[in-house]
């Protein structure tokens, strides 16, 4: 296998006294897209929220083993968790733009890392929302609120949002599952062209989609990662048992 | 049978609401009746003459505007300032709590209260001349608690996902407070700043040792001066004036006056909210 961006090493973690993830070892490729699987409760957002951090918010969340990104655990006391989360990037499930206009929702990330240029600024701001395939559709309306936006048109903002920090890793969670069918497969084009230049996980409960976009998948189930490889061995050819009943549709 | 139980309880309801409607209807209906005839331009224009028992209530309008501006520049940085550090920041232990609680009783503490302490705090203890500063500043805590429960609501119902949308940028706790929680709660904020604003402005207790004047020559030239106010001017006209009958259609008027002071900030307040509910 090629690069390890992040690599997770027995990782355990708690909410209170419940376990919710089990000694999870996990290589995120670098460039790559990765899926995550899994039915509904296996821990999936929990997993994924460990890799910015997240659960720093969660006072009764306990984290245990080792997260390598590069060469660094980002579990370590000493991490600078806001560089980190500016190096991971997050989509959430429900598209969470900022209550202002189009504009400042991409401008957000940069001015908070102190740019403040106007036309380097403005310069990015475009380039981003052509990244993510919203130039065409918004160029007329930047100053008008984000929250005005179709729910498909929200979401590729807040991808533009993130990428607009120009993170190494962004992280997805189910971020079609408010979506139709067509801002679906915009969405997944999207993450397919950015493929290479950053290194994408996504949580999904669409099969289809896993196939579609992701180079790896991982089928987890009540906590731990029970087969991770290629997206076509997975699904073509599964050695677990749990993961063949999965794919199959016979429990979702 | 469900059903006659089901009428009888509507019935019930509708009688007590019509019931309360028709009492705040009467008064309104009387103070409009008895206040009318004098209410008119000049009235809220002019100072009062002949030991108030002619002219209008122009400085008690400016007396109650000023010092109910000084409270919400008093409180409103004090208030927010609390709320936000109870919502966002406070660890949830037993000292946030009893906070919390400790400013939920204020709320319900007497308004008369208020007026003591202020006395003894800025004019006794600070030794501030008894002034708009003074009322301004006692009718500012009477509103504090109100204020905190209203913007610690507002910022409550920020959606977390927003929150985790910016923190996620690698936003700091800070500039996620600052940049966009503060102002997705404005809307809420100011509806309650707006509504505590109507309640300061119709105290007299909180005002009474603090600085307002029955009758003042010229309107306030500074911060320090002593000032006239609504509704005491309304009291010292319905209840201690010599000349009681002479002047009830003034004290009528100027209750007018104080009703719609409070109705309008209300209005405002009302508006704020439907303007931003989506
Ligand atoms: N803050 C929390 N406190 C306690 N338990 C939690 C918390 N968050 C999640 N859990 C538990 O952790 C388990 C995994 O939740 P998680 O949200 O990661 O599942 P998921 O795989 O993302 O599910 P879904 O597909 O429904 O989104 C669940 O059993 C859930 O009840
Ligand atoms: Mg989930």
């Amino acid at each position: 296998m090629e690069k390890i961006k992040m690599d997770i090493q027995a990782l355990d973690l708690f909410f209170g006294k419940k376990q919710v993830l089990k000694n999870i070892h996990l290589g995120i490729g670098a460039g790559k897209i990765t899926a995550l699987i899994g039915p509904s409760g296996c821990g999936k957002s929990t997993l994924l929220r460990s890799l910015n951090r997240m659960h720093d918010l969660h006072p009764d969340a306990r984290l245990t083993g080792k997260i390598m990104l590069d060469d660094h655990n980002i579990l370590h006391g000493n991490t600078n968790v806001v560089h980190l989360r500016r190096r991971v990037g997050m989509v959430f499930q429900k598209p969470n733009p900022f209550p202002m206009t189009v504009a400042d929702n991409v401008a957000y990330g940069m001015k908070i890392n102190g740019l403040h240029d106007k036309p380097e600024v403005r310069r990015r701001i475009e380039q981003c929302l052509r990244s993510s395939f919203l130039w065409e559709e918004v160029s007329g309306e930047l100053d008008k609120s984000a929250l005005d936006l179709s729910g498909g048109q929200q979401q590729r903002l807040c991808i533009a949002r993130a990428i607009a920090v120009e993170p190494e890793i962004i992280l997805y969670d189910e971020p079609c599952s408010a979506l139709d069918p067509i801002s679906t497969s915009k969405i997944e084009e999207l993450i397919l062209s950015l493929r290479e230049k950053f290194t994408q996980v996504i949580v999904t409960h669409n099969m289809q989609q896993a196939q579609r976009v992701a180079d790896y998948t991982a089928f987890m189930y009540l906590g731990e990662v029970i087969e991770f490889g290629e997206t076509q061995q997975i699904f073509q050819s599964p050695r677990h048992e749990l993961t063949k009943n999965y794919v199959a549709g016979h429990f979702g | 049978m469900k059903k006659i139980t089901q009428l009888f309880g509507f019935a019930l309801l509708l009688t007590a609401t019509l019931v309360v409607l028709s009492i705040l209807g009467l008064i309104l209906f009387d103070i409009v009746l008895k206040g009318a005839p004098v209410f008119n331009w000049k009235f809220l224009t002019h100072f009062p003459q002949k030991g108030m028992t002619e002219g209008g209530i122009f400085p008690a309008i400016f007396g109650t505007t000023l010092v109910t501006l000084i409270s919400t520049v008093f409180a409103m940085p004090l208030g927010i300032g609390c709320a936000v550090y109870l919502n966002e920041y406070a660890p949830d232990n037993k000292f946030t709590r009893l906070i919390r609680a400790s400013v939920r009783n204020l709320a319900g503490v007497p308004s008369i209260v208020y007026g003591l302490f202020g006395l003894s705090i800025f004019i006794q203890g600070m030794g501030i001349p008894p002034s708009l500063l003074t009322a301004g500043c006692t009718l500012g805590l009477l509103t504090l608690p109100f204020i905190i429960a209203t913007t610690e609501e507002a910022l409550r119902n920020v959606p977390r996902l927003t929150r985790e949308g910016a923190l996620a940028l690698g936003a700091t706790r800070w500039e996620c407070v600052y940049s966009v929680v503060l102002p997705s709660a404005v809307p809420g904020i100011l509806t309650g700043l707006i509504l505590a604003l109507s309640r300061a402005a119709g105290e007299t207790a909180p005002i009474l040792f603090t600085g307002v004047a029955l009758y003042t020559r010229y309107l306030p030239a500074s911060p320090l001066d002593e000032f006239m106010a609504l509704p005491y001017h309304l009291y010292i006209l319905s209840t201690q004036h010599h000349a009681i009958e002479q002047v009830r259609p003034l004290a009528y008027a100027t209750a007018m006056t104080l009703l719609l002071v409070v109705f309008l900030l209300n209005f405002t307040a009302f508006r704020i909210r439907a303007t931003y509910k989506r």
